[in-house]
C-alpha cells in the first residue's frame, strides 16, 4: 500500500507544519520538507520499478459490490508527474520560506501547499477515474485557497472564487464524461478503461463523451476560451504561481490529456477539437503575454501559451507527438518554474511589477539577472536550452501534420508565428527588467537576495542547461518511460540531439528567433496599437456579467419561494404533491378498481366510520375552539385504533392506543400556554383556496387508496411468515421483524425518537412561560390540583400498569406486544402519576431525568447489535432458545429481547423526558399565578 | 369495507391539509397529526385489508402481511416525537415571538 501512503501523508502533514509553524518558520520549512522526503522515499521501490517500464498497481477493495476500490496505478506518466510534483514541490519549500514576509502565516502556506501536494499526487497516482476526479477536486480547492491566501485582498479573492468557478464547472463536465467513459468501457479502473480504445471510440456517445472530458481538462489547464483565470490566479504568493499555475497544477489538464490518450485519441473530433483548442491558445496566450506590463502577467499568459502548444501536440495524435508533448511538459515546468521564481525575486526587492517602472536591474542583481535570462532563453527555445529540443520537435511535427491537409501550410505559419512572439515576450522580459533604461520610482531599492533564495532557481535553471546540452543522458530514461505510459506502447524512435541537420523545423527556428527579436525592436507601434484596444475584449468582464446574472436571477427566484411564510410553503407544498400526484396518474390507461375481491361492510365498521369521518370534520370545523377540536381529534385516534383492532393487527392497536394517550396528555398540557381559541383571521378567499386543496388531496388520497386497496398484491410478507419461527425464534412477525429482521431500522427509530426528545429538553430549557392566573373567560384555577381520590388510585394502579408491561413485554415475541408498546404501557402509567399527584410529589420518587436512561437504552441497543460481530455474524443477528420457567411456562429467549428492552427503555425515557418536562414548566409557570 | 377505509384516509388526509394551512400553531399541530393518522393508515393499507387473521405464526396458512404493520409501527411512534417537536416548538415560537402565529407576525 505504499502508493496509498505516499498520497496521504502530505495530508497527514498539513496540520502538523501547521502546528510547528507556530513555534518557528524555520522549523515549519523542515517539517514541509520532511513530509515531501518522506513521500518521495516511500514512493521510491514503485519509482524504481517503473524506470524498468512496470506499472506498480495497488487496490483496497472499498465497497467490493458496487465494483468500488482504493486503486492506485504509477506507471511511467505518474512516475514523471510524481517527481514534478515532489520535486519542484520541495524547491518551492525552500523558496517559500525566504519570499514570504515574516507578518504573513507561513504554516497556512505551507499546510495549504502540502494539501495541494497530496490532491496533486492523488491525481497523477490514481487507478480509477472516479477516485481520480475526487483528487482532481481536492486540487481545484487546493488552488482556491492558496490563490486567496492574501485574503484581506479583494483580488485574491476574486480570482480564486473566479478559479473555483472555472476548474469546479470544468470538474462538473468532467465527472459526466468519465462516468460516460466508465459506462462504455465496462469499468472505472484505468487498466480496463485503457484497453478499451476501440471500443470507446466506434461508441455512439463518444462525441459526448470526448467533449465532457475535454471540458474538464480544457478549463483545468487554461485552454481558450477558458484561460481567463489563470492570470487573475497571480494573485497568489509567487511560490504558489511556480508551483500550482505553472509547474502542475494547470497541467493536471494536459495530465488528463496524455493519461486517456490510447483511449480518446486518433479519431478527427479529436484532432479538431484539441490541436483547435491548443493552437489558438498557442497563439493567443503568446501576442497577449507580449503586451503585459506586469511581468507576472507575462509570465501567465506565456503559460497559457505553453499549455496550448503541449494541448496541440497531444491533438495532433502521433506517437511522435505525444513525445514531444510529454517532453515540453518536463521542460515547461523546470524552465517556468524557474522563471516565476526569478521573478518572484525581482517582485521580493522591487515592490512592484511594472516593467514600466522596474528597469535596468543588471546593476543591482547581475546574478539573478543571468539566472534569469537562461531560463528565459529556454522558453524562447534558444539552442543549449531545453525548451529549443521539445520546441524543435513541435515544430517538425506541425510540419509532418500539416502535410496532409488542404490548408495545412497554415499549421507551420501559426506555430512560427507563435513561436515568433515567444521569442518577442521573453526578449521583453529580459530586456525591459534588467536593462532598458534606470529603474523608475521603485519602492524598494533592488539588492540580491539572500543566497538560499537562489538555490531553487539555480537548481532549475542547471536543469534547463543539462537537458538543453546533454538530453540523452539526462530526459532520455523517464520520457522513454512516460512516453511508453501515454502510448500505451513502445515509444516510437525519437532522436534527442541538438542538431537535426538542415530541416524545416531549423528553418522555422531560425524565423522565430529573428522574427522575435525584430518584433520586440519594432514593438512601440504596436503597443501604442495594444494601447487602443485594451480592455475591450476582456474575458473577465463577461464571467463577471455572468456571475452577477446568474447570482440575481438565484436571489429571484428564492425571493419568489421563499417568502418567509410558513402558510404559503405549506400551499406550495401541497400543490406541488397534488401536481405531481395527478402527473403520474393522468394519461395512464389503468382503471381506479382493481380486481381484488372486497370484504364485506358490517354494521359497527359503518358506524365506526361514520364517526370517524364526522368527527375529522366536526375538528375541522371547529378548529378555533381547540379544546373542542383536541377532543374530536382524539377521538378520531381511537377509531384508528378500532380500525387496526378489526384489521387484523393488533400490535398497531396497541402502540396507537398507549401514543394517542401520551399525545392527547401532550397536547393538553400545551393548551394550557396557548390561547384557548384562534381568531378569525385568514380572508374568505384564503379558506376557499385551503378547502380547494384540501379536497383536491383529499380526494387523490382515497383514489390512491381506493386504486391499491381493490388491486391483488405480491408482497414478501410471507417470507416473514415463514422465516419468523426459524429464523427469529418468534410467533408475532411484526415484532420479530422489528428487534431481528429489520432491527438495524428500529435502531434507527429509536435514535429518531431520543434525539427528537432531547431536543424537546434543550427547547424547554429556557421555556419560562407566564401563565395567566385563570382561564380566558377570568375563572381563576382549581386549588384542588390534585384530587385525593385520582391520586390515590393512580397509585394504586401503578404496580398493576407495570406488571401489565411486563406481561406485555415477555409475551411481545410471540403474541401481540413487544417493547414499543410495554415502553408506551410504562410511560403512561408513570404520566398518570405526575398528573395525579402533582410533579413535585412524582419528582421525589420518580426519575424525570432521563437522559442517562435514554443514552443506556441506546447503548444497549448498540451493544446488542455489536455482539453479533463477536460470533462473526452481521450487525443485530439475534440467537435464541426457549427456556421452561416454574410458572410461567415456556419462555422465548431470544437475544432479540435484550434489543427489545433497549426499545422500551428508549421509548420510555424519551416520552417521560418529553412529558415530564413540559409538566415541569407548566408546575412552575401555575405556582408563579398562584402566587 | 375498502370504500370506507379508503374514504377514512381521503376525510383525513384532506381536513389534515387544510388544519396544516391554518395561520395559527395550534391548529397546524392537530393538522399534522391528521395527516399522520393518514399516513399512517395508508402504510397499512399496502398490505391490503384482511380481517381477523394477525400475522402470527400457527394462525392459519393467510394472515395479515406482516412487513407493513412493522413499519407503521415504528411510524406511530415517531410521529409522537415529531408531533412533540412541533407543539414544543410552537410553545417556545409563543413565548419569544409573544404570538402563535406560524409567522410570527400579528397580534398574540
Amino acid at each position: 500500500m505504499s502508493l496509498l501512503i505516499a498520497v496521504l501523508l502530505p495530508f497527514l502533514g498539513a496540520p502538523v507544519v501547521a502546528g510547528l509553524a507556530r513555534r518557528s518558520r524555520r522549523l515549519a520549512a523542515w517539517g514541509a520538507a520532511a513530509a515531501a522526503l518522506l513521500t518521495l522515499a516511500v514512493l521510491l521501490p514503485a519509482i524504481a520499478d517503473g524506470f524498468t517500464g512496470a506499472t506498480t498497481i495497488q487496490r483496497l477493495a472499498w465497497i467490493p459490490a458496487a465494483g468500488l476500490s482504493l486503486s492506485f496505478r504509477l506507471d511511467g506518466l505518474g512516475l514523471l508527474f510524481a517527481a514534478l510534483i515532489l520535486g519542484i514541490g520541495l524547491l518551492v519549500i525552500l523558496y517559500a520560506l525566504y519570499y514570504l514576509p515574516p507578518r504573513d502565516s507561513l504554516g497556512r502556506l505551507y499546510a495549504y501547499l502540502l494539501l495541494f501536494m497530496g490532491s496533486m499526487l492523488g491525481v497523477v497516482l490514481s487507478g480509477n477515474l472516479i477516485q481520480l476526479l475526487i483528487f482532481w477536486e481536492l486540487t481545484s480547492l487546493a488552488s482556491f485557497l492558496l490563490i486567496a491566501y492574501w485574503r484581506q485582498r479583494e483580488s485574491a479573492r476574486r480570482g480564486a472564487r473566479m478559479a473555483l468557478a472555472v476548474t469546479g464547472g470544468g470538474g462538473l463536465a468532467l465527472l459526466a464524461g468519465c462516468l460516460l467513459l466508465g459506462e462504455i468501457a465496462g469499468s472505472y479502473e484505468l487498466s480496463v478503461v485503457l484497453e478499451q480504445g476501440d471500443l470507446v471510440r466506434a461508441h455512439p456517445l463518444y462525441l459526448p463523451t470526448l467533449v465532457l472530458i475535454l471540458l474538464g481538462a480544457f478549463t483545468k489547464s487554461a485552454q481558450f476560451p477558458f484561460h481567463f483565470w489563470l492570470p487573475h490566479a497571480m494573485a497568489a504568493p509567487t511560490p504558489v504561481s511556480a508551483y500550482l499555475h505553472s509547474a502542475t497544477m494547470v497541467k493536471a489538464g494536459v495530465f488528463l490529456l496524455a493519461r486517456l490518450f490510447p483511449v480518446l485519441s486518433g479519431t478527427p473530433e479529436w484532432t479538431w477539437l484539441v490541436t483547435g483548442a491548443g493552437l489558438v491558445t498557442l497563439l493567443a496566450g503568446a501576442v497577449i503575454a507580449l503586451f503585459k506590463h506586469d511581468f507576472k502577467g507575462l509570465l501567465a499568459y506565456s503559460t497559457i501559451s505553453h499549455l496550448g502548444l503541449i494541448t496541440a501536440l497531444f491533438g495532433i495524435g502521433t506517437p511522435l507527438a505525444a513525445v514531444a508533448g510529454v517532453f515540453h511538459i518536463i521542460n515547461h515546468a523546470i524552465f517556468k518554474a524557474g522563471l516565476f521564481m526569478a521573478a518572484g525575486i525581482v517582485d521580493h526587492e522591487c515592490g512592484t511589477r511594472d516593467m514600466r517602472r522596474v528597469n535596468g536591474l543588471w546593476r543591482f542583481m547581475p546574478y539573478t539577472a543571468v539566472l534569469a535570462m537562461v531560463a528565459s532563453a529556454a522558453m524562447a527555445g534558444v539552442p543549449l536550452f531545453n525548451g529549443f529540443l521539445s520546441k524543435e520537435m513541435f515544430f517538425a511535427e506541425a510540419v509532418t501534420a500539416g502535410g496532409g491537409l488542404r490548408f495545412g501550410w497554415l499549421l507551420p505559419v501559426v506555430v512560427t508565428i507563435a513561436g515568433l512572439f515567444a521569442v518577442a515576450y521573453s526578449v521583453r522580459f529580459i530586456h525591459d527588467v534588467f536593462f532598458n533604461g534606470e529603474p523608475v520610482d521603485l519602492p524598494k531599492t533592488p539588492h540580491e537576495p539572500p543566497r538560499w533564495m537562489k538555490v531553487p532557481v539555480e537548481v532549475l535553471v542547471v536543469l534547463c542547461l543539462l537537458v538543453g546540452i546533454f538530453p540523452a543522458q539526462t530526459v532520455e530514461p523517464i520520457l522513454a518511460v512516460a512516453a511508453q505510459a501515454v502510448l500505451q506502447a513502445p515509444p516510437p524512435a525519437h532522436d534527442l540531439a541538438l542538431w537535426h541537420g538542415v530541416s524545416p523545423a531549423l528553418f522555422m527556428s531560425i524565423v522565430a528567433l529573428a522574427g522575435g527579436v525584430l518584433l520586440y525592436a519594432l514593438r512601440r507601434p504596436l503597443f501604442a496599437l495594444h494601447q487602443r484596444w485594451e480592455g475591450r475584449f476582456d474575458a473577465r468582464v463577461f464571467f463577471e456579467l455572468l456571475e452577477a446574472g446568474a447570482r440575481r436571477q438565484a436571489q429571484r427566484l428564492i425571493a419568489r419561494l421563499d417568502t418567509g411564510s410558513l402558510q404559503r410553503q405549506g400551499a406550495m407544498l401541497v400543490v406541488a404533491v397534488i401536481v405531481m400526484g395527478a402527473g403520474g396518474v393522468l394519461g395512464t390507461a389503468a382503471p381506479l378498481t382493481g380486481t381484488r375481491a372486497l370484504l364485506p361492510v358490517d354494521g359497527a365498521s359503518l358506524a365506526a366510520a361514520a364517526v370517524l369521518v364526522g368527527a375529522t370534520l366536526g375538528a375541522t370545523v371547529l378548529h378555533r375552539q381547540r379544546l373542542t377540536a383536541l377532543i374530536l381529534v382524539g377521538a378520531v385516534g381511537l377509531i384508528v385504533v378500532l380500525a387496526f383492532v378489526t384489521l387484523s393487527a393488533p400490535d398497531l392497536a396497541l402502540t396507537q392506543l398507549a401514543v394517542e394517550v401520551v399525545t392527547i396528555v401532550l397536547l393538553l398540557l400545551a393548551l394550557h400556554f396557548l390561547p384557548p381559541e384562534s381568531p378569525s383571521e385568514s380572508t374568505c378567499g384564503r379558506r376557499w383556496r385551503d378547502a380547494g386543496l384540501a379536497l383536491l388531496g383529499g380526494s387523490g388520497a382515497t383514489a390512491l387508496a381506493w386504486a391499491v386497496l381493490t388491486r391483488p398484491t405480491a408482497s414478501i410478507g410471507s417470507w416473514y411468515l415463514d422465516h419468523s419461527l426459524p429464523g427469529g425464534g418468534g410467533r408475532n412477525v411484526v415484532n420479530v421483524i422489528l428487534v431481528d429482521f429489520r432491527g438495524f431500522d428500529t435502531f434507527g427509530e429509536i435514535t429518531v425518537l431520543a434525539v427528537a426528545a432531547l431536543g424537546i429538553f434543550a427547547l424547554l430549557e429556557r421555556f419560562r412561560p407566564q401563565l395567566p392566573p385563570g382561564d380566558a373567560a377570568g375563572r381563576r384555577w382549581d386549588a384542588d390540583v390534585h384530587p385525593l381520590i385520582l391520586a390515590t388510585f393512580a397509585r394504586l394502579l401503578l404496580p398493576l400498569a407495570l406488571l401489565v408491561a411486563v406481561f406485555v413485554f415477555l409475551r411481545g415475541h410471540n403474541l401481540p406486544g413487544g417493547g414499543f408498546v410495554a415502553g408506551l404501557i410504562i410511560a403512561v402509567a408513570l404520566i398518570v402519576q405526575f398528573l395525579a399527584n402533582g410533579v413535585s410529589w412524582a419528582h421525589a420518587r420518580l426519575p424525570s431525568r432521563t437522559q442517562p436512561w435514554l443514552a443506556a437504552g441506546l447503548l444497549l441497543a448498540l451493544a446488542t447489535g455489536l455482539a453479533s460481530w463477536l460470533f462473526g455474524r452481521p450487525f443485530l443477528t439475534s440467537a435464541s432458545s426457549h427456556v421452561g420457567i416454574p410458572l410461567l411456562g415456556e419462555v422465548a429467549l431470544a437475544s432479540a429481547m435484550l434489543f427489545d428492552l433497549a426499545v422500551c427503555v428508549v421509548v420510555v425515557s424519551a416520552t417521560l423526558l418529553i412529558l415530564v418536562n413540559l409538566g415541569m414548566t407548566h408546575q412552575a409557570g401555575q405556582q408563579q399565578a398562584n402566587r | 369495507m375498502e370504500a370506507l377505509v379508503a374514504l377514512a384516509i381521503g376525510t383525513l388526509t384532506g381536513c389534515g391539509i387544510y388544519l396544516m394551512l391554518r395561520t395559527r400553531t395550534f391548529p397546524v399541530a392537530l393538522g399534522l397529526t391528521l395527516l399522520s393518522y393518514a399516513t399512517n393508515l395508508f402504510l397499512f393499507t399496502t398490505g391490503r385489508l384482511v380481517m381477523g387473521r394477525p400475522p402470527l405464526v400457527g394462525g392459519g396458512s393467510v394472515t395479515a402481511d406482516p412487513l407493513p404493520q412493522a413499519l407503521v409501527l415504528t411510524a406511530i411512534v415517531i410521529s409522537f416525537a415529531m408531533t412533540a417537536f412541533v407543539i414544543v416548538l410552537a410553545l417556545v415560537a409563543r413565548v419569544e415571538l409573544d404570538s402563535d402565529h406560524v409567522d410570527g407576525a400579528g397580534s398574540p
